[in-house]
């Protein structure tokens, strides 16, 4: 069951740019905004070596790890080829310009390192 | 919505480049019919010398298997030939009558061997030298007979002619030119690769020429009869007298042709808009390229068009050579002949088998021809095809990369007799069979696509020699050929100047309307990009271009440096590397409160607290209350300095205090990459001013200044660049300097690499002597300079997005 609540307005994030979202389970996720205004949630650690996703470049629909460059897809939070591996993603709904978590979802234990 | 179709001719190395250049673009947008002639799937003809000397299997050197045109959705036409193509009804046709529909047609049919027209050619065991059932044939022959005469003494050959002798054979080469290799070789260097050859067994008529091929009972050949009379006997004979671009369907079909099917420069031909063509069928502007460097940019080109992305032209290519017979280096580029208004520099050592002639005109380097050793071979390729300035390396240009220092470069061929455990990447960890497995099993063919999939060299960049010469080792020839004019980015085909110059002749001052003007290909860049464009617009716009924080790396957002845990480290500037008791008090309550896990003294004398965490990074740079060090940054780091002749017994100059006049001077400064000064105060240089973007030494007259020196990944000792007499002409010198490396310099490259480039008479031109134009320089940058935040304190004026600071909690 879905239990969606309000962390910030669209515009508390920087377009091309992202925020992170602390929460008590601990596992920081960041939530990136593109050019044309589009919201994604990822966890905030890159498949290859758990860099803050929420601190790279923001291009296109993806992101660039400020670690060691990775490319992520915002939208499914998968590795660009060659490099193989994706960060977990979570479902964002943004209504009238108000960006909201699923805190079900954000309750989940975190799955096991990779 | 009905996918258009697209028909290929030819299932070559070309061709199929071209597919799958454009199923990267625009996957969905055509089904693809494929006809070979060949029953074979594609496979890296090049290669087909290492499998007829053995060296390789038929299986190596596949590059498409069967299934990977299945995976694609390929329709795959095998051994059959297209022998008509119905231009009006937009139908090909092959031998067997199979037809195809077309959209768009992509010609890529490859070359036949040149047969000179002797009487005899049509005698069984008289043989081309071209595809996989040649070389079958050849290695069927060798193992029941005995006697062959290649004709030919050229690169391809030379090299069937090696095969064959290792497979037992007793091989002659006929070869009507004075000397092997001619279009390749000096006279030189094709008589020691004579004389190397004949070491190994091969014997050669040179100058000598056919007349006939004469058969036996059984019509086959027995035997080679020359013009004077003399025979020479032959069970298999093989034509390696050239090339010919295969234009047989495109001219029955009428496609203009001259050399070659002509094209345009997206690889249209110049005939019929619905049809390309690329690889050796395809004559651009004049010349149809053998070689498969070349082909793979016309591949690149061509598919951009054919998916409909209309961008990118095909410019030509300039080639060089590089034969595969194991144990012979030989390469050559440019034009290696030299004369006319040229100059050679020759060195020749025949008891080592080592010859090199550079061709040299004006300040340049036009040609190359190495024998023996070939190790700077793609190094003196790269100088011929950029057409770099070496006035400044020319005393050493003979001596190599190796001798200018390049650690990639270090052993002649180190790269072919390193074990497959050995370390190539010391950055990423790659060996050097894991790099020769990805270029094996992937079909690898160039740098770029080395580093991508393996990361070889990917990161520091100090092994890229060595990556190539595995390269060259393992694909063969031609393969290191890059791009001539390297653009950016994936994201446009414009270069680093092309970027400089479009925003300074047309007043761009957005990175949207850079990439509006320049047709890039992604909305918003990319994480390469971005950084770099964002750079050129404030360095040549400064006050003017509005920096965008979003567009910079993380560390030049957060002002502070990211470490591999996500927190940060925290350098606060200190003057000439000069501190004092309540400063260090500080920054021991900073380490306490926010307990600061290290603290550590970096090379560029100050103190690095490493491990803040982002959320304290305001209240540590509050309560330290020094200026930013600008450690994180493309900027000024430090001007290092020694003690300097206000305490030191030795001391000549009072290079502190010039030290923190120039950091005064300078800092907030952001260039290509990062700037290094240092300041010695006498000749003993403890400051190290030796490998520092500027170096000043002092001496008992004033001052010596010395550029580009680097102490990285490779060290570069700096140049000297002027002697001067006042602190006012040091900070005006190194001012000017800066500021026109500021100018001219790419993004990422560091003096050194820019004056390596730009050369150092120019910039001394420029600065040194050219009074008027260095105040200009020098006030250029005051002016840019002049007002910046310090980004510590004035977040605001200095586009600090604060709210990065704060974590959302929920």
């Amino acid at each position: 069951m879905s239990n969606w609540k309000t962390i910030c307005r669209v515009d508390d994030i920087p377009r091309l740019g992202a925020r992170k979202v602390t929460r008590q389970s601990g596992g920081d996720i960041a939530v990136f905004r593109t050019a044309d205004d589009k919201v994604f949630a990822l966890l905030d650690k890159c498949p290859h070596k758990g860099g803050p996703l929420s601190q790279g470049i923001v291009f296109g629909d993806s992101v660039a790890c400020p670690l060691h460059n990775w490319t992520i897809g915002l939208v499914d939070g998968c590795a660009a080829s060659p490099d193989v591996g994706c960060a977990q993603r979570f479902s964002v709904k943004v209504e009238d310009g108000a960006v909201a978590l699923d805190m079900a979802e954000l309750a989940q234990p975190l799955p096991a390192a990779a | 919505m009905k996918k258009m179709n697209l028909v290929m001719v030819g299932n070559g190395m070309a061709g199929v480049r071209t597919l799958e250049e454009l199923l990267k673009i625009a996957p969905d947008l055509y089904d693809i019919t494929v006809f070979g002639a060949e029953p074979h799937p594609n496979y890296n003809r090049i290669l087909l010398s290492p499998v007829l000397a053995g060296e390789q299997t038929l299986a190596d050197i596949v590059l498409n298997p069967v299934e990977w045109y299945a995976e694609q959705g390929i329709t795959l036409h095998l051994g059959k030939k297209v022998v008509d193509v119905q231009r009006r009804r937009r139908i090909a046709v092959a031998d067997d009558g199979t037809e195809a529909a077309y959209d768009r047609l992509l010609i890529a049919t490859g070359s036949n061997p040149f047969v000179p027209p002797l009487p005899g050619k049509e005698l069984d065991g008289v043989i081309a030298y071209r595809d996989i059932a040649d070389t079958n044939t050849m290695i069927e022959t060798a193992k029941t007979h005995k006697h062959a005469v290649v004709i030919g003494g050229g690169l391809l050959g030379l090299e069937a002619a090696n095969g064959l002798m290792l497979r037992g054979m007793s091989v002659t080469v006929v070869h009507l030119m004075p000397w092997l290799m001619e279009r390749q070789l000096d006279e030189v260097a094709g008589g020691m690769l004579q004389k190397s050859l004949e070491s190994r067994g091969l014997k050669f008529r040179i100058g000598a020429q056919t007349e006939a091929l004469l058969g036996d009972a059984g019509r086959r050949v027995k035997a080679v009869r020359f013009k004077d009379g003399s025979e020479e006997p032959a069970d298999l004979v093989v034509m390696a007298a050239g090339i010919r671009p295969n234009t047989a369907l495109a001219e029955k079909i009428g496609l203009y042709c001259n050399r070659g099917v002509v094209v345009n420069d997206t690889m249209q031909t110049i005939t019929d808009g619905r049809i390309y063509a690329v690889g050796e069928c395809a004559a651009h502007r004049g010349i149809a390229y053998g070689l498969v460097a070349p082909l793979f940019e016309q591949a690149k080109v061509c598919a951009t068009h054919l998916g409909e992305f209309g961008i990118g032209r095909y410019l030509g290519s300039q080639t060089s050579t590089k034969l595969k017979v194991t144990g012979i280096d030989l390469f050559s580029a440019g034009d290696f002949s030299g004369g006319g208004d040229t100059e050679e520099i020759v060195l020749s050592d025949p008891y080592n088998s080592v010859y090199k002639k550079l061709v040299v005109k004006g300040d340049k380097l036009i040609g190359a021809c190495l024998y023996g050793d070939t190790a700077d071979g793609s190094w003196y390729f790269d100088m011929v095809r950029d057409g770099k300035d070496i006035a400044s390396i020319r005393d050493s240009l003979m001596f190599g990369q190796q001798h200018l220092g390049d650690t990639g470069h270090a052993g002649n061929s180190r790269a072919s007799t390193m074990a497959d455990s050995a370390e190539v990447c010391g950055c990423n960890g790659v060996k050097k069979g894991t790099i020769v497995k990805a270029i094996r099993d992937q079909g690898l063919f160039t740098l770029d696509e080395v580093r991508k999939r393996t990361k070889a060299s990917g990161s520091c960049g100090s092994c890229t020699g060595l990556v190539e010469q595995i390269l060259m080792a393992t694909a063969g020839a031609g393969y290191t050929a890059a791009p001539k004019l390297k653009p950016v980015c994936g994201c446009t085909d414009a270069n680093h100047q092309q970027v400089r110059d479009a925003i300074k002749e047309q007043h761009l001052l957005t990175i949207a309307s850079v990439y509006e003007q320049l047709a890039w290909r992604t909305p918003n860049g990319c994480a390469s990009c971005r950084p770099a464009i964002n750079y050129y617009l404030i360095s040549t716009w400064p006050h003017e271009a509005l920096d965008d924080p979003q567009s910079r790396f993380i560390n030049e957002r957060a002002h502070a440096n990211i470490q591999k845990n996500g927190t940060f480290s925290v350098v606060p500037r200190m003057w000439a590397g000069e501190t004092n008791s309540s400063e260090l008090r500080r920054i021991a309550d900073v380490v306490d409160k926010y307990r600061i896990p290290t603290v550590k003294v970096t090379g560029g004398q100050r103190i690095d607290l490493l491990g803040v965490k982002k959320e304290d990074l305001q209240a540590v740079w509050h309560d330290l209350g020094m200026p930013s060090g600008h450690a994180y940054g493309k900027t000024l780091r430090t001007v290092k300095t020694c003690v300097g002749s206000e305490w030191c017994r030795f001391g000549t100059q009072d290079s502190t205090t010039m030290g923190k006049e120039l950091e005064r001077a300078l800092w907030r400064m952001y260039a290509p990459h990062k700037v290094k000064l240092a300041v010695s105060g006498c000749p003993r240089n403890c400051a190290e001013s030796g490998i520092k973007d500027v170096g000043v030494i002092g001496v008992d007259s004033g001052w010596e200044i010395y550029v580009a020196g680097n102490g990285g990944i490779k060290t570069d000792v700096a140049q000297f660049f002027c002697k001067v007499k006042t602190h006012a002409e040091v900070l005006e010198y190194s001012a000017a300097f800066l500021q026109l490396y500021r100018e001219e310099g790419w993004y990422l490259e560091r003096t050194v690499h820019y004056v390596g480039r730009v050369g150092l008479d120019h910039v001394k031109a420029k600065v040194v002597e050219d009074g008027a134009n260095r105040v200009r320089l020098a006030e250029r940058l005051r002016f840019a300079l002049d007002g910046l935040p310090d980004p510590w304190f004035e977040h605001d004026k200095a586009h600090v997005d604060v709210r990065q600071f704060e974590p959302i909690a929920v």
